[in-house]
């Protein structure tokens, strides 16, 4: 194959890719939904349970986004550094955006800041998002791929505490931002702790902790424990599906954690809606790919 | 007005105050006829501006959200709605006392709770706001007949005003009605107490710092 017909096949599988997490929910989150909406007995929480299932397998049958706002495509890589592509990468990503936004189609969601009016492309200055980590030696190339939706972004919040607040001020930061903003962005959610020194650490600690399959805990002990407890504090003020009253109000929390300054906590939320739109797959440098999020997606060349 | 089909209570547009009176919070009802897409800059541009809306809303429905629309091929310029799921309600609450009290809307369909500014305007004017389930966008866009009209094409796709013919749009969860209640904020009293039970069991389990 010359260059650019391989480049050209990682922007399809990439575009396809897109399309498909807009259209069908992964696999560990649609086996969660359906565990919380069994649980329920109570009249309105069992209506929207029952609308939310109807809503993903009409999506599946119409091949349309079962939720419309697509959100800004966000992509975290862990990139080899002698993965072949590793120079086209962003640019590629970013033509698999507006490729997909045609295809699916997904809604235009980048409104360039200041100048403020919509690319009508889905793609502007830095979206879609892309977060390099890069991995010396290897030559394959992991994507996360996320549709970082409105109403799950805005429940977003960062701050450095003073040590003295210790952790029981990350859990006023995290229940505190559940039932003011939480229960307004599509419950059951997906909760996502960071925890380092800084604003932009934990933020993105938070960020990477929702792209964690759901049930999975923090290889530390005492932070797996605390997701445990935030899970279980959380799920007991339920907030149910979509805010209204229920039995439960988590998918689950994961907590990603760096290190701190002696003198600062820095801790943020990000959250995940109930349609929590994320993948992962894993491209090898003949450009094989497997997915361990999606059953459902197969890519043809 | 307001007919029972099936056991379903579905309004049917033009409403008026009177049909709104024995809906309450919590309940469950749907909706027929004039729905018209409507967020951030469209009432940014009447509140803020005083612009008027390109399209009547009197009597009629808003829906807080902005869609995934197809142009029909062989049209000029008629589209279809592919998927349309409310958006987070909460971002036009400062908007929303004056927007009803000008346009004389009279269902307003959203995400999420709102805030004194739309229980005043509910009250006040004999409006109601209620929730479509978030994230069932292909339900919502299954149960619009078609767009009739579209309005303010120029800010994009999600903002522009989509006058839509719906059937039996819902389900709807009121979670504001007639008397100014509010599911949501009777909701928030009952979380924030539970909430703050939740933190005394797990602060004696965090002390992690020595």
């Amino acid at each position: 194959m010359m260059k650019e017909t391989e480049i050209k096949k990682l922007t399809d599988m990439v575009a396809d890719f897109v399309g498909h997490i807009g259209k069908k929910l992964p696999d560990d989150v649609v086996a969660k939904i359906e565990e919380l909406g069994s649980k329920e007995d109570a009249a309105l929480p069992k209506v929207l349970y029952e609308t939310m299932t109807k809503n993903q397998s009409l999506a599946v049958e119409l091949d349309r986004p079962s939720c419309q706002d697509t959100g800004v495509l966000q992509f975290w890589l862990k990139c080899g550094t002698n993965f072949p592509y590793i120079n086209e990468l962003e640019n590629l990503l970013t033509d698999a955006v507006v490729q997909a936004t045609f295809a699916t189609p997904l809604r235009h969601n980048s409104v360039q800041t200041f100048d403020e009016y919509n690319t009508k492309k889905n793609v502007g200055k830095g979206t879609p998002t892309v977060w390099w980590d890069i991995v010396p030696n290897s030559d394959t190339c992991e994507i996360y791929a996320y549709m970082a939706g409105g109403g799950c972004t805005l429940p977003g919040k960062a701050m450095v505490l003073m040590p003295g607040a210790g952790y029981e001020g990350i859990t006023d930061f995290v229940l505190d931002q559940m039932t003011s903003y939480g229960l307004n962005a599509c419950p059951p959610l997906l909760v996502g702790v960071g925890v380092g020194t800084s604003i932009e650490t934990a933020a993105l600690n938070s960020k990477k902790a929702l792209m964690r399959p759901i049930g999975s805990h923090n290889d530390n002990e005492n932070a797996a424990k605390m997701e445990q407890l935030l899970e279980d504090g959380i799920n007991s003020i339920g907030l149910g599906p979509q805010g209204m009253g229920g039995k439960y109000s988590v998918m689950g929390v994961n907590i990603e954690n760096t290190a701190r300054h002696p003198s600062t906590i820095g801790v943020a939320v990000n959250v995940g809606c109930w349609s929590h739109r994320r993948g992962h797959i894993i491209v090898d440098r003949d450009l094989n790919v497997t997915c361990d999020t999606h059953s459902t997606w197969k890519f043809e060349a | 007005m307001v007919e029972i089909r099936d056991g379903k209570k579905v309004l049917v547009t033009p409403v008026s105050k009177e049909d709104l009176k024995d809906i309450k919070i919590g309940d469950i009802i749907w909706l027929d006829g004039d729905l018209m897409t409507c967020r951030d800059v469209a009432h940014r541009r009447l509140v803020e501006y005083g612009r008027e809306l390109p399209y009547d809303i009197k009597d009629k429905a808003i829906f807080h959200a902005g869609p995934i629309v197809r142009k029909i091929e062989g049209t000029d310029d008629d589209y279809e709605m592919v998927s349309v799921g409310p958006t987070t309600s909460m971002r036009m609450e400062k908007f929303e006392y004056e927007f009803t009290k000008e346009t004389g809307v009279r269902v307003i369909v959203g995400k999420g709770g709102m805030g004194p500014n739309t229980e005043k305007a509910c009250k006040e004017f004999g409006a109601i706001h209620c929730v479509f389930p978030a994230g069932c966008a292909v339900v919502a866009a299954t149960e619009v007949e078609y767009v009739a009209e579209h309005h303010w094409d120029e800010l994009g796709m999600p903002e522009t005003l989509w006058c839509c013919k719906v059937k039996e749009f819902g389900p709807l969860i009121v979670s504001i009605d007639t008397d100014g209640r509010n599911l949501f904020e009777e909701q928030k009293v009952i979380y924030n107490e539970k909430k703050e039970a939740a933190k005394q069991r797990i602060y004696p389990e965090v002390k992690f710092i020595k």
